[in-house]
């Protein structure tokens, strides 16, 4: 508290809005690179769309592989912003302060990409809104039974819901930015983005009520839509799929992904804009706690996956899980346990929790872990479900990889344009935590 | 538009604007508009404001919300009945979903909408009774009021620790 006690409010004001001066080289050559990677992305795309799904790596039996991952690992990166935005709103955690912004962007923005994949997975993607429900020429009307029909509606909703949370949540700052800025372009747009906020107790009522509701939708929507995507794949009767555990084991692993990326951004930015008087170290320590919980809820249903395929005494469930473990995958179900299950330990100790260092790297391996969660889950158990004749292999073609780098690239480029155009720092919220200035307390 | 005449008082201090409020409130001044930062419970609570009533419009958008949930679902399910996987047609477990997520989505669009409405957005720029400073680390008050009552106002917007005094559309 001594390092916010030091802050005024000018200076938040001063500190925040300085982020949104002119790029540096630095950034513009990251943004440029950004592109690259991103045109990769685009091209190999365009190649698939051209040449067919089979240049996907698809191959009997194995039909769903590093799309649907990607699509599920980009839909779990996006749970924790709501979870910091919104749940611990609720609980009025106030550590949440100074990094939900970033969070709630990350949450928009890793939704716009998760919502790419089932399209890029589609045979003809540009048939894409034959899943929404509209009155056609054939009278037919989609399958509401369908568990991906039941995705379309929550990841939709989804993205509505945290788009507004996050524009909503801005409208003060923006105004903020909008009294400081001179310059004429700039001027205009914050003006019309800021709606003519004035910041009057009439305003702010309001605001607070709707805030509220936001928060207490988005709290049982972000349990939701996980829960939504794990039946994609619990529905079926799949071995490794078919499982009641999988909706409280997707969530616990999507707030786990979405924690750890998290802190893959904010460590940089904090150090790059110098803002470690707004990011503390306890920011960070609530986050790793956080994780620590996280993780053994993860690490518990991979335990209780085992047990129940052995308890079952079903002769599938239980080779499809000796196989996870011994099988052809067997380096990527370990990889996804030390990941996962071993590393986080090290956050039981508050000396590496603290440290912001390994904190990233910590972070970077849950990342990688993460993925690869899905990974196992998707592709080995295609690979390995009831007939031995109809086993199969399944390997990773270089148009999957170019799609998946474009993807991280098309997430990153609107993360890079949000810190320059958008306050990345809650302006007013943090405000609300400092001491308010008193005469009294002047006088004393 | 007819522009509003009044006394515009600005704050530093969050005790000041609220003991400027009280004595307002108790010199019978109403019509007063409060600016801060950040939204204060003290400011609020000295305004005596009523509950605001976004509450309704999320309430009304959730209602409708569910009723489009259900009513899409069944109906167009009844519409194309085809029976799969011996499930009756009319399934509600997974229509529940549609449901829940068509809930949460119509009333986070009808809280927008409240939200819009009744805190006046929308409008352009501030020009009256606005100064930038409120959105960085100041307090204002602006009071109208008639003429006469001009020299009462300022007179107890000093007395509460004003900064600073303007006038407006006088």
């Amino acid at each position: 508290m001594n390092q916010e006690s030091a802050l005024t409010y000018s200076k938040v004001n001063h500190d925040i809005i300085r982020m949104l001066d002119k790029p540096t080289v630095k950034w513009w050559s990251l943004f440029i690179f950004d592109l690259a990677v991103l045109a990769f992305g685009l091209f190999c795309f365009l190649y698939q769309v051209y040449t067919g799904l089979g240049v996907a790596g698809y191959r009997h039996p194995v039909f769903w592989a590093v799309y649907i991952t990607n699509f599920v690992f980009w839909v779990g990166i996006a749970h924790s912003g709501t979870l910091i935005s919104a749940i611990l709103y609720l609980f009025r955690a106030r550590f949440r302060m100074s990094i939900y912004r970033i969070s709630e962007a990350m949450t928009v923005f890793a939704v716009l990409t998760a919502g790419l994949f089932p399209i890029i997975h589609l045979g003809r993607p540009w048939s894409f809104y034959w899943l929404l429900p509209y009155p056609n020429q054939r009278e037919l009307w989609v399958n509401f039974r369908s568990p991906l029909l039941w995705d379309v509606f929550a990841v939709g909703t989804y993205l509505t819901v945290s788009s507004i949370f996050f524009f909503v949540g801005m409208i003060p700052d923006i105004a903020a930015i909008r009294d400081r800025v001179k310059e004429i372009p700039r001027k205009i747009i914050y003006t019309i983005l800021s709606l003519g906020w004035k910041g009057s107790t009439w305003e702010w009522g309001h605001y607070t009520r709707a805030y509220f509701y936001f928060a207490a939708f988005a709290t049982p929507l972000v349990i939701s839509v996980h829960s939504v995507v794990s039946w994609d794949f619990a529905m079926s009767n799949v071995p490794g799929w078919h499982s009641t555990i999988f909706p409280p084991y997707f969530v616990a692993g999507a707030i786990f992904s979405g924690l750890a990326m998290v802190i893959t951004l904010v460590v940089p930015i904090r150090k790059i804009f110098h803002l470690e008087q707004f990011i503390t170290i306890a920011n960070f320590e609530g986050m790793a706690k956080m994780i620590i919980l996280t993780s053994l809820i993860v690490t518990y249903a991979y335990v209780v996956e085992f047990f129940m395929a052995w308890y079952s005494g079903n002769p599938y469930e239980w080779g499809q899980f000796m196989y996870r473990a011994k099988g052809d995958y067997a380096l990527f179900y370990w990889i996804m346990i030390f990941c996962n299950s071993v590393v986080p330990l090290l956050l039981w100790f508050k000396k590496v929790r603290t440290n912001i260092k390994a904190l990233f790297i910590i972070s970077l391996f849950i990342n990688i872990g993460m993925w690869f969660e899905r990974f196992n889950i998707i592709v080995i158990s295609l690979s390995h479900d009831f007939e031995p004749g109809g086993w199969g292999l399944y390997r990773v073609s270089w148009v999957e990889l170019g799609v998946t780098a474009g993807s991280f690239a098309w997430f990153f480029m609107f993360f890079l344009l949000f810190i320059k155009i958008l306050p990345a720092l809650s302006i007013s919220e943090i405000k609300e935590i400092l001491p308010a200035p008193t005469r009294e307390a002047k006088a004393r | 538009m007819i522009k509003e005449q009044g006394v515009f008082g600005i704050f530093s201090y969050i005790d000041s604007t609220v003991q400027a409020i009280k004595k307002l409130r108790e010199a019978d001044f109403k019509n007063l508009r409060v600016f801060s930062p950040f939204p204060s419970h003290e400011i609020e609570e000295a305004l005596e404001r009523r509950e605001s009533i976004v509450r309704f419009f999320t309430l009304t958008g959730a209602t409708l919300g569910a009723l489009c949930g259900l009513t899409l679902t069944i109906l167009t399910s009844l519409d194309w009945p085809i029976r799969t996987s011996a499930k009756p047609i009319v399934s509600l477990p997974p229509f529940m979903i549609f449901v829940f997520e068509l809930t949460v989505l119509f009333g986070s669009l009808a809280t927008l909408l409240g939200l819009l409405i009744n805190s006046r957005l929308r409008r352009n720029a501030p020009r009256i009774m606005y100064d930038p400073r409120f959105s960085e680390d100041k307090f204002g008050i602006a009071v109208v009021c008639k003429i006469e009552d001009i020299r009462k106002v300022e007179e107890i917007l000093k007395l509460s620790g004003a900064d600073e005094i303007q006038f407006e559309g006088i």
